[in-house]
């Protein structure tokens, strides 16, 4: 094992684009001495670009920030505009995006499952390396990506930035029959999703758990995804429009990033799946529920590595539930809702993948946006992650240089943060002195 | 014309044949400047090639590009690159970072290893090619440009020198079609 004075540990991730994405852990005298984290910035760029713009401009334009969860962001962009402008969706169209925005949780979990996570347990260094060993395996990984990418092309229009999508709802609306086929492939999809979740349930999980608040939305009846009540495990309730006077956003000194934290919480606070399952487990549909359970999930999960059987549990979850609303699916009598621009603000929350998205607009009279904020669930989740790195790394500094990056990594990985707004470029420094 | 790298699944594309199964997949975000040269040949593309050819817009993501080339004839893959320090060793060309500067790969000359990223966000080409490899899911034929970029901050629009390339690049996916006898 490897006790050097000093060392520094340096690992680059692929990038596509650089970025200046950074993990940095000092470790003297055998304790942690700091532990920065500088991931992701905020998307300020696209507030900027977002004043002035049309109040139908925001579900298209928030989409562009994320290539992975842009239904998270045409979602929150939409609701926050539709409740400054006094409109709301009807039955129908209220569950063709949620249909939608399953089909993004399918595809965002499965790619993470499969491409990212999943090698980790099983000790290869990437999907690629696993697949020569477990070709099955991971063709069921981009099988369900395919289902996925069919629902967001049939409901969105493309299955990359749904150019479908409206505030109000829907340029256009699918007839039934344009959804049965769908309905017949997710249902065999829903074997696949069950077997990821009996997968998955059978790796190691390194004991570690954590203590943070947790942060999801709720909504009594069904598995919070596209709307709903904030509620954290703290016992806070609070809506959409009340989110900034519970969430304060910080600059920390190291960074361009914002943190978040909770108003009147000293510990960290996350949002993203294991706060999903721990606050509304009780919500899952019966398959998803009984995945859980044969998986071995208690009503709640607090060890961030079992996050992946989260995931896959969703991911059930989200087929499920696509199933059920295109069966209950009539279509509506117009695709989309009037909505009249108005002086106002609005707020929004959904879920993407990676947990709480907030967006708020301030309309002037005419409807152009006079100011917009967002909060995607990665900034809320920065400070956590590094919590969870500071004492991770404390309980396992006899390992060599090699296996803790490996480790920080994975720690890292359990969360998916999102870089792709601000890097795509990430290093891992560790200094022991 | 060299020989197709990796028998695609249900390659009906065979010499002879008059249909072709040809796409063009840019990679890229538009809203961080240079990096939106991949749309942007995209978008010159749409008004020249005919219906037959897909144009894919995408964010690089391994399964969506793989779902996007997979039984293709063809597929061309146009592709922001960032060089930092020597060149582009895969090309034998040396020298620093030129912004602007393009470069013709086909598959075998791409090195396809796999990340060790911590979010879904950071897999790229190199993950799709490696994972297609694996799975037998290549196209018949694959050829990447790729632009050599200098500012992916957020904005809009391109550098000059990186503009200038989208249009070099146009005209040479444009003979990549040809070649294969893509009326253009």
């Amino acid at each position: 094992m490897t006790h050097r004075a000093d060392r520094t540990l340096v690992t680059t991730g692929l990038a596509r684009v650089e970025g200046e994405g950074s993990m940095y852990v000092r470790v003297a005298g055998g304790q942690v001495e700091e532990v920065r984290l500088d991931i992701y910035e905020p998307p300020r760029f696209f507030e900027a670009f977002l004043r002035g713009r049309a109040y139908t401009e925001p579900p298209d334009i928030t989409a562009r920030i994320c290539g992975i969860c842009p239904v998270a962001y045409q979602t929150s962009a939409c609701q926050a505009i539709e409740a400054a402008c006094g409109a709301s969706l009807p039955p129908g169209l209220a569950g063709l995006r949620r249909l939608l925005y399953c089909g993004e949780w399918i595809s965002s979990h499965a790619l993470h499952i499969y491409m990212l996570h999943a090698p980790d347990f099983l000790g290869y260094p990437g999907a690629v390396e696993m697949a020569r060993d477990h070709r099955a395996i991971v063709e069921r990984g981009l099988a369900l990506r395919r289902v996925a990418n069919a629902i967001m092309a049939t409901v969105g229009g493309r299955s990359i930035h749904p150019v479908n999508v409206r505030v109000g709802g829907f340029y256009r609306v699918p007839a039934p029959a344009e959804l049965r086929p769908l309905a017949e492939q997710l249902r065999t999809t829903l074997d696949l999703a069950v077997e990821t979740v009996r997968w998955v349930a059978g790796f190691e999980f390194p004991d570690f758990s954590t203590d943070h608040e947790l942060l999801a939305l709720r909504e009594p009846g069904v598995y919070a995804i596209e709307r709903g009540t904030l509620v954290t495990s703290g016992g806070r309730a609070f809506t959409a429009a009340q989110f900034d006077e519970h969430v304060i956003e910080e600059h920390v000194p190291h960074s361009n990033a914002l943190h978040a934290r909770l108003a009147g919480l000293d510990g960290s606070y996350f949002t993203g799946p294991l706060a999903r399952y721990s606050l509304n487990s009780r919500w899952l549909p019966p398959a998803a529920a009984e995945s859980a359970r044969a998986a071995g999930l208690g009503p709640t999960c607090r060890n961030p590595f079992q996050s992946i059987v989260v995931r896959a549990v969703e991911v059930v979850c989200a087929v499920e539930e696509a199933i059920r609303l295109i069966d209950e699916y009539e279509r509506p009598d117009q695709p989309s809702v009037p909505v009249e621009p108005r002086a106002g603000t609005g707020h929004g929350v959904s879920e993407a993948p990676r947990g709480a998205l907030y967006h708020h607009y301030v309309l002037d009279a005419v409807g152009n946006v006079a100011s917009a904020k967002i909060v995607p669930p990665t900034s809320q989740n920065q400070a956590a992650i590094q919590d969870d790195l500071r004492s991770f790394v404390a309980d396992r500094l006899d390992l060599d240089d090699e296996a803790l990056t490996h480790q920080c990594e994975q720690a890292i990985r359990n969360y998916d943060p999102c870089i792709s707004c601000a890097t795509h470029f990430l290093k891992l420094h560790v200094e022991r002195g | 014309m060299t020989a197709g790298a990796g028998g695609a699944a249900g390659d009906g594309g065979a010499a002879g044949s008059s249909v072709r199964r040809v796409v063009v997949i840019g990679v890229g975000n538009e809203f961080r400047r240079d990096d939106g040269v991949g749309p942007e040949v995209l978008s010159q593309l749409g008004a020249a090639v005919p219906d037959s050819v897909r144009l894919v817009a995408s964010d690089g993501e391994p399964a969506r590009m793989i779902e996007a080339w997979t039984g293709a004839d063809l597929a061309v893959v146009v592709d922001a690159l960032q060089v930092a320090g020597a060149g582009l060793a895969a090309t034998g060309q040396g020298g620093g970072p030129a912004p602007g500067r393009t470069h013709r790969l086909v598959i075998d000359e791409v090195t396809a290893g796999s990340a060790t990223a911590v979010s879904s966000h950071g897999l790229g080409l190199g993950d799709a090619i490696g994972l297609a490899r694996a799975l037998d899911l290549m196209p018949a034929r694959l050829i990447v440009h790729a632009v050599e970029v200098t500012d992916c901050s957020y904005g809009v629009g391109l550098t000059p020198a990186v503009a200038a390339a989208a249009e070099t690049v146009t005209s040479a996916v444009l003979r990549d079609l040809r070649e294969l006898g893509v009326p253009v």
